[in-house]
């Protein structure tokens, strides 16, 4: 490899050897491709024709009223495949056609990267395969489905809990036996280096266009930044816009789950401790002998022990903050940009909303906050539904 | 204790390959697991391959996996694999290398994690995530224990990453014979040979052979082809799962099994015969 990969002691690339010339390729064609003046230039009509980038950042008024300061919404969740989760495929995507690669694979928990990556397989003409754990597979069903109108094969993985993490398992396993001709698009800014930077790199849109958007918008700058952290990909992606920007205090939310002093949650910058899954060294929701725990969350997307490693070194650094909202706390969130907007947020998204609910009385009017929208909840409405029954 | 040095000279000298099986370490459970060690031991291995247990272990076909859950949920960590360590040394000094996935060793802390296990007996340890990019992490600490640190080359390693891992080898070398991740298979990869042949032009460490390996005939293959070790892991482990439910018969199929391994590397023509 030709570099290390590391975020202060965060990141590398710990995987079995037969990996190690997948990753090398990677790098290399990474390296080679994201500032060629043809692949900017295709990756950028991509993103305006059929992602439909720039997406809005809309001033939420009356949820702003609500909260009692000046609320903007990133809106991620109006790209399309409904997440910023494309922004990612396309670009990994296109990295993978000018490798000359006819394969694709990923791993999914909610469903959104699965779904982003099945659709640029349809549109890129390359076989897809998406692993995704079979408890996932039940509780997202709509995107399941989607996948495979795409034409993508969803296999579902029974090990473990049958989530985000074991479907990465299987998709690290699949690759090992098929690095020729296969791309595997990590979906999350974690896993073994290159793919913290890839895709960050390829997520950065997000922030370039906020930090615009806000001066052009708004005149100035936020005074917090804040997005849902599961591996971290929307949030990092957010985040690089404003990291130079040391007034704007930057906080990322994990999954509460019911709550930390139950144990079953996903907050694992919050409540982790240093160690090594899949390829990286990070924060990591592990028992007292280096066993990877199970996770509880009511998001798929961010049920997983691990996290970027980019986002390790931010907490520790100090230049991010990272907070926990329960579930309950989520669904809270989740009903009252509902109600007052008529936007309904992804669950995962619903955890950055929910942080924003409890800054309530400790803000004042005129300061200003960005939440990553960084998906749609439509996909989430039957779990809404199976906890807070509609009163009519 | 018995070095590999002892053990693989003394094979060359008789021609012959060390026949090595590979368990996870309490499956199904840890007497059960303490009874197959002792039979595969007395059925001919010369070299034994323990793995610690692990949530996640990516390099592992659903066999390990299942191996490693049955373990797990009785009770296996990595305190009680020292103790098994210890109670395998007690019934046969026998030269093992540990495998394990790098989250045991690090939450353990690396040098504590060494010398414990060196001292309950190990000979090397192979860690299954950690490349020869990172051995500065582990080689150190791991020779100041006084352990050897195995790494692996596969089909897919480039020709200057195979001398470096040669030259930093101590032990033995894994050699992978496929692309993928452990399981058996029913024909040996055409790999292997020239494999091995570029290994044996670099190195003198001993070059041992696994995954994929499921038959007497495969085991026989990769000692013709001048390997001075064969590791045999998911089709022993497999016996183990066929026979959950009676012991007597797991034990029985896994010494004759290992029986017929041992007389197929024994009849093997070696290169260096």
């Amino acid at each position: 490899m030709k570099y290390k990969g590391r975020f202060g002691d965060y990141g590398g690339f710990y995987v079995p050897e037969v990996l190690i010339p997948a990753l090398e390729e990677l790098e290399e064609a990474f390296y080679r491709f994201h500032e060629d003046e043809g692949f900017v230039a295709e990756l950028a009509q991509l993103f305006r024709d059929y992602a439909g980038r720039p997406s809005p950042l809309y001033h939420a008024k009356r949820f702003s009223e609500h909260v009692g300061f000046k609320v903007y919404l990133k809106r991620e969740d109006l790209l399309h495949g409904g997440a910023h989760k494309v922004n990612n495929t396309l670009g990994q995507g296109l990295l993978a056609r000018h490798m000359g690669k006819t394969r694709l694979i990923a791993e999914t928990g909610a469903g959104q990267h699965g779904l982003a990556t099945a659709m640029i397989g349809a549109l890129f003409g390359m076989q897809t395969k998406i692993f995704m754990g079979v408890t996932d597979v039940e509780r997202q069903s709509v995107n399941v489905h989607k996948m495979r109108l795409c034409g993508a094969e969803v296999i579902g993985v029974e090990g473990g809990t049958g989530t985000l993490k074991d479907a990465i398992n299987d998709a690290l396993r699949y690759w090992t036996a098929h690095v020729g001709d296969t791309f595997y698009l990590f979906g999350t800014a974690g896993g073994p280096h290159p793919y913290p930077v890839i895709v960050k790199h390829f997520q950065s849109c997000i922030g370039t266009e906020a930090r615009r958007q806000c001066l052009d918008q708004i005149g100035r700058l936020p005074d917090m930044v804040v997005a849902c952290v599961g591996g971290g990909s929307n949030a990092i992606g957010i985040f690089s816009g404003f990291m130079d920007d040391r007034d704007v205090r930057l906080v990322g939310v994990e999954a509460g789950g019911e709550g930390l002093s139950t144990g079953r949650h996903a907050a694992t910058l919050v409540a982790g401790q240093v160690g090594i899954l899949h390829g990286a060294k990070v924060y990591l929701l592990q028992d007292e002998h280096g066993q990877v725990c199970d996770t509880e969350s009511i998001s798929a997307g961010l049920d997983y022990p691990g996290v970027g490693p980019e986002h390790c070194w931010l907490k520790d650094t100090g230049r991010a903050e990272y907070a926990a909202a329960d579930d309950e706390d989520v669904l809270d969130a989740f009903e009252l940009l509902t109600r007052t907007e008529g936007i309904l947020p992804a669950l995962e998204s619903s955890h950055a909303l929910a942080y924003i609910c409890s800054l309530k009385g400790k803000l004042g009017p005129e300061q200003v906050v960005v939440v990553n929208l960084s998906g749609r909840g439509d996909k989430d409405v039957s779990i809404v539904e199976s906890h807070r029954p509609v009163q009519q | 204790m018995k070095t590999y040095s002892e053990v693989f000279s003394g094979l060359r000298s008789q021609k012959r390959a060390a026949m090595i099986p590979f368990f996870v370490i309490g499956d199904p459970d840890f007497d059960v697991s303490l009874a197959v060690v002792e039979t595969a031991i007395d059925a001919g291995a010369d070299v034994l391959e323990l793995g610690i247990p692990f949530s996640d272990p990516i390099a592992d076909g659903p066999t390990i996996q299942r191996a490693d859950i049955r373990a797990m949920n009785a009770g296996m960590n990595v305190g009680r694999a020292l103790e098994f360590i210890r109670k395998v040394k007690a019934y046969r000094d026998i030269p093992i290398g540990l495998l394990m996935y790098y989250n045991l060793v690090s939450r353990y802390g690396a040098s504590r994690f060494f010398s414990d296990f060196h001292q309950a007996g190990v000979n090397s340890v192979l860690v299954a995530d950690l490349s020869i990019d990172d051995a500065d992490e582990i080689v150190a600490p791991a020779a100041s224990a006084g352990l050897d640190t195995v790494f692996m080359v596969t089909p897919n390693t480039a020709a200057d990453r195979i001398g470096l891992i040669a030259s930093r080898t101590t032990g033995f070398i894994y050699t992978v014979s496929v692309l993928g991740v452990t399981g058996s298979r029913e024909s040996l990869s055409d790999a292997v040979e020239g494999l091995v042949g570029r290994l044996k032009q670099l190195t003198d460490v001993p070059v041992c052979v696994g995954f994929g390996i499921s038959k007497p005939e495969h085991a026989a293959a990769v000692a013709e082809a001048g390997a001075d070790g064969v590791i045999i892991g998911s089709k022993i482990v497999s016996l183990i799962e066929n026979n959950l439910n009676d012991e007597e018969k797991m034990l029985a199929d896994i010494s004759t099994f290992l029986t017929e391994v041992k007389a197929a590397i024994g009849n093997a023509a070696h290169p260096r015969g």
